[in-house]
């Protein structure tokens, strides 16, 4: 069945009109055309997806799209302000913390909502946090870095 | 305008064969200096058979604005070729990295290239990028001579500004020399290239140059593009290769609004506007299939091997005589060594786009192989070549498992019955199903020690897989490698150092068998069984990096592991810490240090990246990664019983690169992964004195062996 959806995406209020079921993922992906956002494994398995909903990190390829109604979605192509990299996309960059950059949108989010909860979290609470965000290309060593880097940058930016 | 046009012999090129005429490559790229080059002979590269190969497989051009531009047919997996090959080039023409742009695989742009895989990019690839940056810079030093009124000898380059070394005010940039101008060369002899001591950018650590691309989302693959018209596809899968379609209905979707079904023989795909709902469409359709009975599965895939194993074929070159050398031997050990199917899941699963327009198609994909996907499609299709675009975009990931180019042959059949432009992405489950997986194998050894320590003894057989990695560095006076039938119901294909990973781990796995049996420190083994003196240095190097003392016992507690490999001209070692959780069975990787030598490094950051994914990808298969299957059914459909390495795993890593700056470059790809499983099941023996003969090393395979110790 067919809804009306309203959420703000990136900032920006938008409104689609499809059946509610649909997983967000591919509503983010076809309809709203943001292919920043990847589909890695559908099953939350992989978090390729990742996407954050009112500050929270979801994986959006098992969140009905209906849901998302009333809620703030932020994707990768919002995390830059003006032209500037946010931190952690700085950090990912610096520390060459991706190879074949697929899982990375879902990485920097996964890593974005973590430093919400979490400003100044341990090498540890960052393996933890990251735990269930696969990379297959091995960059593991380097998103950890890059996210202790962007904590330190984004505290004393506070 | 200038024009410099090199008169190349044609007279042996059969145009036919290439798929776009050096004409159509030249054509509308403008003003400027253009380099055309072959890259390196291709009966040592395997880039193509003899008579394939085009005269020139990648230029570059230096535009009038000063901007270099570097064509490739290369690929994009996440290795770096976008960044170690415009570095390459930015250090012999002596411009900004920043100045060279990279266009690569694409069939209408880039000149022929076999294939991105074997680490052949760097080793074979970039020296002629070399040669041609040198030859470029030569010609703009020839401009500049004639425009600055200074011989030749006189004259330097920085960053683009050629000047006279007695008078640096006297000077002019490459975008005014090229300014205006249209000249051709190609490469033929080899023009003098920078030497150790004279680089600026090769061997310092360069930052990914599309790391902006994909931090931010703006990298394109091929899942990410859109056209007019497209619909997206999705292809019921089989229940089991093999599977034969027995009696079909569509009529449950077919028509339905919104709804395509396409069949193509086997092949059955649902479209829609919406991938999401071409996927769940899929279930409503009645399809029934003959299934061939299985013949084995992943458990008898190896005993179904030795006993259907054939004669076999000597592989490589024999030596000795195997009688003589079991007379020779004080103590002879045998044992047989068993790895499974892995997949290559890439976190990107295979994906393309069709478009057909007019006589001519256009398709995008996520391969390793765009060159080889065009010839497929023009015979497949009977479009002349000039007709068949294909273009690799950022690829997610390959392993070797994107030299399979099946979504494309799919997406492309879609697209022709559908008549309007069609993107396909396999599912994962698709992904772990028609996946090329690396064959299930077992290896047979036969080994003899003698007296002294010394190895006089070396049978060994293959079942289930080929040689590479089977050729001795030990020196063994008396040895065979034999390598036996295959027999697979899976498809299966080269996965990140073909065969390697399974000859290093048993191999390794033996040699330390050995050592142990001997009663010698493992490392002071393989010390006297090597003579070569590289792999000594390596072995030295990282022997020292990891702090390796020899024990008084065997195995020591430590749970200290090395192992020994080589690929692709490299001579790797790795050694290993690991903790073993006894109740459970878990083994926990505390630190890998690997020594390589790979000659001239051009980009140590990039070296880093790819031995620390050779080590994290490879405790994968040593540690979970198998696939489990009846027959031609793939029982692993996702991540949640295919497991893949994750963040807790992760060891402390530490690399030791030899120096080696006069040698050839090697690529670092592949080397460093094929001693993980050997590394580590040395570890874990050394750790508790559990030998384990089969990888991956499973909780449950770990507790077993833990309770049959001696």
């Amino acid at each position: 069945m067919n809804e009306n959806i309203s959420f703000t995406l990136n900032d920006k209020a938008v409104s689609v009109n499809t059946d509610g079921e649909r997983p967000l993922l591919w509503v983010l992906r076809t309809d709203l055309g943001l292919t920043g956002t990847k589909y890695g494994c559908g099953k939350a398995l992989c978090g390729a997806c990742t996407v954050i909903m009112d500050g929270m990190a979801i994986r959006s390829c098992v969140i009905p799209v209906s849901s998302v109604k009333g809620k703030t979605i932020l994707t990768i192509e919002g995390l830059a302000k003006n032209g500037k990299l946010h931190p952690i996309q700085e950090a990912f960059a610096k520390h060459d913390a991706l190879q074949c950059g697929f899982c990375t949108p879902g990485m920097i989010l996964n890593a974005y909502s973590l430093l919400l909860s979490n400003p100044e979290p341990s090498r540890q609470d960052i393996i933890d946090g990251m735990e269930y965000n696969l990379c297959r290309c091995g960059a593991h060593t380097r998103i950890i870095r890059a996210i202790e880097e962007a904590a330190q940058e984004m505290k004393g930016a506070r | 305008m200038n024009e410099d046009k090199l008169q190349v012999a044609e007279s042996d090129r059969d145009e036919s064969l290439y798929p776009v005429s050096r004409r159509d490559f030249l054509k509308g790229l403008g003003g400027g200096i253009v380099i055309l080059f072959a890259a390196g002979d291709p009966s040592a590269t395997g880039q193509g058979r003899r008579g394939e190969r085009p005269d020139f497989n990648a230029y570059l051009r230096i535009g009038e604005d000063g901007r270099v531009t570097c064509f490739a047919g290369k690929v994009e997996l996440g290795q770096g070729p976008m960044t170690s090959l415009a570095q390459t080039l930015a250090d012999e023409l002596d411009v900004s990295l920043y100045s060279v742009d990279m266009v690569m695989a694409d069939t209408a742009r880039c000149p022929f290239d076999a294939g991105t895989w074997g680490s052949t990019t760097t080793p074979q690839f970039g020296p002629i990028l070399r040669a041609a940056g040198a030859e470029a810079r030569e010609v703009l030093i020839g401009l500049a001579a004639v425009r600055l009124k200074v011989p030749k000898d006189r004259l330097a380059v920085e960053d683009g500004v050629v000047f006279d070394k007695t008078q640096t005010s006297r000077k002019v940039t490459y975008a005014e020399l090229t300014k205006g101008k249209k000249i051709t060369r190609k490469l033929q002899t080899a023009p003098t290239i920078k030497t150790v001591g004279q680089y600026n950018l090769i061997g310092k650590p360069i930052n990914r140059l599309d790391a902006a691309d994909k931090v931010t989302g703006r990298a394109k693959y091929a899942g990410d593009i859109r056209l007019d018209g497209m619909v997206y596809a999705k292809v019921l899968r089989p229940p089991s290769h093999g599977a034969k379609i027995k009696s079909f209905d569509a009529s449950a979707v077919d028509g339905q609004d919104g709804f395509e079904v396409v069949r193509d023989g086997e092949l059955v795909a649902v479209l829609h506007k919406y991938p999401d709902m071409a996927e769940k469409a899929l279930s409503k359709l009645k399809v029934e299939y003959d299934i061939p009975e299985p013949r084995f599965d992943d458990k008898t895939v190896f005993d179904y091997h030795m006993k259907n194993a054939g004669n076999g074929r000597v592989n490589g070159k024999p030596a000795g005589n195997l009688d003589t050398g079991e007379r020779l031997s004080k103590t002879v050990v045998e044992e047989t060594y068993l790895n499974g199917y892995v997949a290559h899941a890439p976190m990107e699963p295979h994906t393309a786009v069709a478009h057909f327009e007019g006589n001519k198609v256009t398709v995008w994909a996520s391969t390793q192989t765009p060159f080889g996907l065009q010839r497929q499609l023009i015979s497949d299709l009977g479009m002349p070549a000039e007709n068949v675009h294909v273009i690799a975009p950022f690829v997610g990931g390959g392993f070797g498992g994107k030299i399979n180019f099946d979504q494309a042959i799919q997406v492309v059949k879609i697209a022709k019955i559908a008549k309007k432009p069609v993107q396909l992405a396999w599912s994962r489950a698709d992904e772990f199903f028609y996946d090329t997986h690396r064959p299930a194998a077992a290896v047979k050894i036969k080994s003899g020690v003698d007296a002294s320590g010394k190895i006089v003894l070396w049978d060994y057989g293959i079942y289930g897989m080929g040689g590479r990695g089977a050729g001795l560095f030990y020196d063994i006076p008396h040895n065979r490698v034999t390598i036996y039938q295959r027999h697979h119901l899976l498809k299966t294909g080269p996965w990140r150092a073909p065969d390697n990973n399974t000859n290093s781990f048993a191999r390794e796995s033996h040699i330390d068998l050995m050592a142990a049996r001997a009663g010698i420190d493992p490392l002071d083994f393989r010390l006297r069984n090597i003579k070569d003196e590289k792999f000594q240095r390596v072995l030295k190097a990282g022997a020292d990096k990891f702090g390796w003392t020899a024990a008084n016992k065997s195995p020591s507690g430590r749970g200290y592991g090395m192992a020994c490999g080589f690929d692709v001209g490299v001579p790797v070692v790795l050694f290993a810490e690991v903790k073993v959780d006894e109740r459970t069975g878990a083994i926990q990787v505390k630190r890998v240090v690997c020594a390589q030598d790979l000659g001239l490094v051009i980009n140590p950051e990039g070296v880093a990246l790819q031995t620390e994914g050779c080590i994290t990808m490879g405790m994968g298969y040593a540690l979970t990664e198998e696939v489990h299957f009846t027959g031609g059914k793939v029982h692993d459909e996702n991540f949640d019983t295919y497991q893949l390495p994750i963040f807790s795993w992760v060891p402390e890593i530490e690399m030791v690169l030899i120096e080696a700056d006069h040698d050839p470059s090697r690529g670092a790809g592949e080397p460093a992964i094929i001693c993980m499983g050997g590394v580590l099941i040395n570890a874990v023996y050394d750790a508790t004195g559990a030998r384990l003969t089969q990888i991956p090393m499973t909780r449950e395979r770990v507790r077993r062996a833990l309770a049959q110790r001696a």
